[in-house]
């Protein structure tokens, strides 16, 4: 039985396992980054000529409507970063998969990032539409505490000399701040609010004619794009800085040695 | 007010100023990661120069010698 399975030819491991391995994971990166940078480069301009040119304005909210097509995606992608960190903390605590805590560290930054600009453009389109730049209503609070989560993830990362340790607790603080991503969905439904109930992802079908839907809808595919292809950017780069200091480390040992 | 051929009517700096930190922020983020590739590809190369190199690099190349 033994000798049967031993005989076996070694299967290349696949799906996340596969990935496992970072030098694995470099070469599929290198392999699709170009793709996915002209994908999104493409998107992106169809995008933002839709929302642009083609898209008409809001009967109510005239033309300051085109401040949607970066507040809404940015919002959504503001909060598919803290559920990619959640599951690349389940990686980390869970699985031990090597590159989690990799994927975890790196996209802390780029959700921040899109968070603070869902903060800004909310700000913008509110002024004009509501007559303030910001309210402490249940979903601005919780969208602030989110980029504030963000920072304090992205400082725990640099306080902590001691990456695995440092990829632990940045892990259990990312799966407590998840806690937070129900609360900015359903604020609106909760609590009496400012800002307006959902309008696209709602029982009963988006309250959006398509003549504005389809554009936002581009958008949000174009900003998910961009997400990604900097987060994969973003770990080769985290892979390549571990590889340096691994080396650098090796060094000072040697030195010490002799 | 029209900007590049768009109406953007009454509240056209609100628009603009929204697209005007849409785009730093995203070019931002850009530069960055394009930024931190270079400086740590560098510095690999820096390290191989002085013969440091991963194990498995090391292995390999002998291996192809």
């Amino acid at each position: 039985m033994l000798e049967t399975t031993s005989s076996l030819p070694k299967a290349a491991p696949s799906g996340l396992r596969g990935l496992a391995n970072p030098t694995r994971f470099l070469a599929l990166v290198d392999a699709t980054l170009p793709w996915l940078i002209g994908i999104t480069a493409l998107v992106f301009a169809f995008g933002l000529a839709q929302a642009l040119f083609v898209a008409p304005e809001d009967y109510q909210q005239g033309a300051t409507v085109k401040i949607m097509y970066l507040h809404v995606p940015s919002a959504w992608l503001s909060m598919m970063g803290w559920t990619v960190m959640s599951i690349a903390a389940l990686g980390t605590l869970v699985w031990r998969h090597p590159l989690a805590d990799v994927a975890a560290k790196t996209a802390a930054p780029i959700g921040a990032a899109l968070t603070f600009l869902c903060l800004v453009t909310g700000s913008l389109w509110g002024r004009p539409m509501w007559g303030t730049y910001w309210v402490w209503d249940a979903r601005l609070t919780s969208v602030l505490v989110l980029f504030l989560m963000y920072l304090g993830v992205i400082a725990l990362w640099h306080s902590v000399e001691d990456q695995a340790r440092a990829a632990r607790a940045a892990a259990v603080l990312t799966l407590v701040g998840a806690v937070n991503l129900p609360i900015i969905k359903f604020s609106v439904d909760w609590w009496n609010t400012l800002h307006q109930p959902a309008s696209v992802f709602r029982m009963g079908g988006p309250t959006i004619a398509p003549s504005i839907l389809i554009p936002l809808l581009i958008m949000a595919v174009a900003f998910t794009l961009l997400f990604f292809t900097l987060h994969l950017a973003a770990m080769r780069n985290e892979i390549l800085r571990r590889r340096v200091r691994s080396l650098l480390m090796q060094q000072a040992e040697a030195a010490q040695r002799d | 007010m029209t900007f590049l051929g768009i109406d953007l009517g009454n509240h056209a700096g609100f628009i603009i100023a929204s697209y005007a930190v849409a785009a730093v922020i995203v070019g931002g983020l850009i530069a960055w990661v394009m930024a931190d590739y270079r400086t740590q590809r560098r510095k690999l190369v820096d390290l191989d120069r002085r013969g440091l190199r991963r194990r498995s690099a090391s292995a390999r190349s002998e291996g192809q010698s």
